[in-house]
C-alpha cells in the first residue's frame, strides 16, 4: 500500500487524531463505520449534520469525526443537542454515547426529549459496563454478571432500553449488534432522516473489562456469539426484548411511528387573536 | 389579530427585576432561554414562555437545572444568544456545566436571583450567600465574570451587559441579582432599539484545512464559529490544544488554563464597574452590591447630614474583584464597612485587597436586608 492511499473513510474521520483510543476487539470501530457510512449514504449535507456525545469510551466518536462534533460532560450530551437543534432546526443532530452515560447519569435527559419528541437521533453503544474507568457495572449490567464494582455477581436489575425508549415517547426504536453492520447502518440511515426522536441501541462487545471478567472470550468471540444468538423480530413490543446474562439477544425494528415533534407544537403566533388575550 | 409586542418594548415600564431582566435579554436579541422553576426566580421563565413566541424565539422548560445549563451552551454554539436564570439550589446544579461552559469558551448568561442557602434554605427571602460559589462553584481554576443590579432597571441594563460582556470574552456571564432586586416592582425606562449597545462575538475567516478552533487573538480571545456554517466545530470539556482536540499533558493544561484566566484578567480594565458616590473626602467607606447598596446609600446620606465624613462604593462587577479600586479607597479611608446578606464573603476579597490600609469591618445580616440605620448605626460607632 503506497504512503498516498487514503481510506475511503478519511474525509468523515479526522485521519490526524488517528490512532484511536479504543482497545482491540472493541465494537467501537464497526459502529463508527456504521454511522459514518449511513451519514455518507443518507445524502444530508454533511455541514449541517452535527454529533454530540457525553463521556466514555463512545463519547470519543465525536472527537474522531470530521462534522461539527461536541464532546460535553457525562449524561449531558442529550440537553446540549437539543439546545443546538432546536435554537438551529436546520441541523441533523445525532448524540452517539454509551450506555452508563445516557442511562445512569443521563437517564432523566434522556425520558424527557424522548417524551417532548425533540427532533435528534441516540445512538447508544450498550457494552454491559463502564469501560473506560475499568469495568464497572451500570444501568444495563445483567443480572449475575461480573464487574469491578460487582465481584460476587451483579445484584441490580438491568434497564431494557429498547423498552424504556419507546414508553418515553420515542418515535423510532431499534436495536442491533456491531455484527449486523449492513442492517445497523441501514438503521442509522433511516433515524438519520427521520424526523422525531429516534433510538438505536446497539450491543457490543468489551473484551477487555466485561467480556474478560465474564469468559466471553475475545472480541471476535463476542461477535460470533452475537452472530449465533441474535433473533430478528421486527415489530414486536420492546418489552419482549428483555436481555439476560449469556441469554438471547432480540434485534430489529421495533417502533417507526409519526407524531409532531417539540417544534412542530409551537404556537402560532400569526393565529392569536385579540379575543384570546384575557 | 391579537398585537404582538416587539422585542424591544421601548418606553417608560412599571415592572419588576425579573421581568426587567427578560426584557433586557429580548432586547439585546437573546432567542433562546432554558430553566426550570424556582423561587424566586420563576418569574423570569414565565416572562420569557410568553415572550419567546412573540419574538420567534425558543423557551423550554427542561427537567432540571444541569439540562438548562446544557441546553444554552448548545444553543449558544448554533449561533444563538441564550440564557437560563435560576436561585441557589439550581445554581449548584448548575455548576457542573458552568464550568463546561468556561473550558468550551461559550457565550451565554447565567442569572441567579439569590435567596437563603445552603440547601433548600430561604425560597422566598432574600440572600447573597452564592457570591463565592459564583466564583469557585465549578471545579478547577477559572475566571469568571458576574454582575450585581440593584434595582429593575440594572436588571434590564445588565442583562443586557451581561451578554455583550459573555459575547465579547467568549464566556458564561453571571448576574448575580437577589431576591429584593428581582421582585422589587419599579420604573423602568427601556430604550429605542437603535440606542442599545450591543457586541456580537468575533466570527473566525472563511474555512481552510488550516482552521484552529482556539487559536486566540491578541485580546487571547478566539473568533467562534458556530454549528452548521462549515468549519467543522470540535470542541471537548477534556484539556485540548488550538485544534481544539484534547491535550492530556501538562504543557497543555498551563497554556489553556493561563489562556482562560488571563482573557479576564487582563481585560480587568474593560470588564470591571464600579460606582463612587461621596468617597472623595470619605474616612468611612460602605463597600457594597446588590440590594444592600440602596441601604448603604441611604445610610451615607443621613451621615453626611450629621457631618460625618462617609462614602460609598458599590461593586457593579464583583467578579473579577476591582483589587486596584479596594486598594485606592482603603488608602483614603479609616474604615470600610462591608454589609452582606451573608456570613461576610465578599468582605474577604475587601480585606485581601486593602493590605492593612485601613480598618475593614464585616457587617452581615441573613435572610433579610439591612435597613440604612443598622448600616447607619455602624458608621457613628466607627466616627465616635
Amino acid at each position: 500500500m503506497s504512503m498516498n492511499e487514503i481510506h475511503p473513510m478519511d474525509k468523515l474521520i479526522r485521519a490526524d487524531r488517528m490512532p484511536h483510543i479504543w482497545c482491540s476487539g472493541c465494537g467501537l470501530g464497526t459502529n463508527f463505520t456504521c454511522y459514518l457510512t449511513a451519514m455518507e449514504k443518507s445524502g444530508l449535507d454533511l455541514d449541517k449534520c452535527v454529533i454530540v456525545s457525553g463521556i466514555g469510551c463512545t463519547g470519543r466518536i465525536p472527537g474522531y469525526t470530521n462534522i461539527d462534533s461536541f464532546h460535553t460532560t457525562h449524561g449531558r450530551a442529550i440537553p446540549f443537542a437539543l439546545g443546538l437543534k432546536l435554537a438551529n432546526p436546520e441541523l441533523t443532530v445525532t448524540v452517539f454515547s454509551g450506555d452508563g452515560d445516557l442511562f445512569a447519569i443521563g437517564g432523566n435527559h434522556f425520558i424527557h426529549a424522548a417524551r417532548r419528541n425533540v427532533d435528534i437521533n441516540i445512538i447508544c453503544v450498550n457494552n454491559f459496563n463502564y469501560g473506560m474507568t475499568g469495568g464497572q457495572f451500570g444501568p444495563t449490567t445483567p443480572l449475575d454478571a461480573i464487574t469491578t464494582t460487582s465481584p460476587y455477581g451483579n445484584y441490580e436489575h438491568p434497564f431494557n432500553l429498547v423498552d424504556l425508549a419507546a414508553a418515553s415517547g420515542a418515535v423510532y426504536v431499534a436495536r442491533w449488534t456491531s455484527i449486523h453492520v449492513r442492517r445497523l447502518t441501514k438503521s442509522i440511515q433511516e433515524a438519520l432522516l427521520k424526523k422525531g426522536f429516534t433510538f438505536i441501541e446497539i450491543i457490543s462487545p468489551c473484551p477487555t473489562n466485561y467480556g474478560r471478567r465474564n469468559k466471553l472470550g475475545d472480541g471476535l468471540d463476542e461477535m460470533k456469539y452475537y452472530r449465533e444468538h441474535s433473533i430478528i423480530k421486527h415489530g414486536i413490543n420492546p418489552k419482549e426484548a428483555d436481555l439476560s446474562f449469556n441469554g438471547e439477544i432480540v434485534v430489529g425494528k421495533f417502533v417507526d411511528i409519526d407524531k409532531p415533534t417539540f417544534l412542530d407544537n409551537q404556537p402560532d403566533m400569526s393565529q392569536m387573536s385579540v379575543n384570546n388575550k384575557k | 389579530m391579537r398585537n404582538i409586542k416587539p422585542a424591544v418594548l421601548t418606553g417608560e415600564h412599571f415592572m419588576n427585576g425579573d421581568y426587567a431582566c427578560a426584557e433586557g435579554a429580548l432586547a439585546c436579541g437573546c432567542r433562546f432561554f432554558a430553566g426550570y422553576p424556582i423561587t424566586p426566580a420563576t418569574e423570569i421563565s414565565e416572562k420569557m414562555s410568553r415572550r419567546m413566541p412573540e419574538v420567534g424565539g425558543i423557551f423550554i422548560q427542561m427537567e432540571d437545572e444541569m439540562a438548562s445549563m446544557n441546553a444554552i451552551l448548545g444553543a449558544s454554539w448554533a449561533g444563538v444568544k441564550s440564557m437560563t436564570a435560576t436561585s441557589g439550589p439550581g445554581f449548584s446544579l448548575m455548576m457542573e456545566n458552568f464550568g463546561l461552559g468556561i473550558m468550551m469558551e461559550v457565550p451565554c448568561v447565567l442569572v441567579n436571583i439569590q435567596r437563603g442557602g445552603p440547601s433548600t434554605g430561604l425560597p422566598t427571602l432574600v440572600g447573597q450567600q452564592d457570591m463565592m460559589q459564583a466564583r469557585w462553584g465549578s471545579h478547577g481554576d477559572y475566571e469568571v465574570i458576574a454582575l450585581t443590579p440593584s434595582s429593575p432597571q440594572e436588571m434590564f441594563d445588565f442583562t443586557i451587559k451581561a451578554f455583550n460582556l459573555s459575547e465579547k470574552y467568549r464566556l458564561p456571564v453571571l448576574l448575580m441579582s437577589d431576591e429584593i432586586v428581582g421582585h422589587m416592582t419599579e420604573k423602568i425606562v427601556i430604550p429605542k432599539e437603535k440606542d442599545i449597545k450591543i457586541v456580537n462575538r468575533k466570527k473566525p475567516e472563511k474555512y481552510t484545512d488550516k482552521y484552529l478552533m482556539y487559536k486566540a487573538d491578541k485580546d487571547l480571545v478566539p473568533p467562534m464559529a458556530n454549528a452548521g456554517e462549515g468549519y467543522k466545530v470540535i470542541t471537548t470539556g477534556l484539556t485540548h490544544d488550538e485544534k481544539g482536540y484534547p491535550a492530556m499533558n501538562a504543557e497543555a493544561q498551563e497554556k489553556l488554563i493561563k489562556r482562560l484566566c488571563d482573557k479576564i484578567l487582563k481585560n480587568k480594565a474593560d470588564i470591571i464597574e464600579t460606582q463612587e458616590r461621596e468617597t472623595e473626602d470619605a474616612e468611612i467607606i460602605v463597600v457594597a452590591y446588590g440590594s444592600p447598596a440602596r441601604s448603604a446609600l441611604s445610610a451615607v446620606k443621613l451621615a453626611r447630614k450629621e457631618g460625618i465624613k462617609a462614602g460609598l462604593l458599590r461593586l457593579i462587577t464583583v467578579w473579577p474583584f476591582p483589587d486596584e479600586k479596594i486598594l485606592e479607597v482603603a488608602n483614603k479611608a479609616k474604615t470600610i464597612i462591608v454589609p452582606e446578606i451573608n456570613r461576610g464573603q465578599i468582605v474577604r476579597e475587601v480585606e485581601r485587597c486593602s493590605h492593612d490600609k485601613c480598618h475593614v469591618i464585616s457587617l452581615p445580616k441573613l435572610g433579610d436586608i439591612h435597613t440604612p440605620y443598622e448600616i447607619l448605626k455602624v458608621i457613628k460607632e466607627v466616627n465616635k
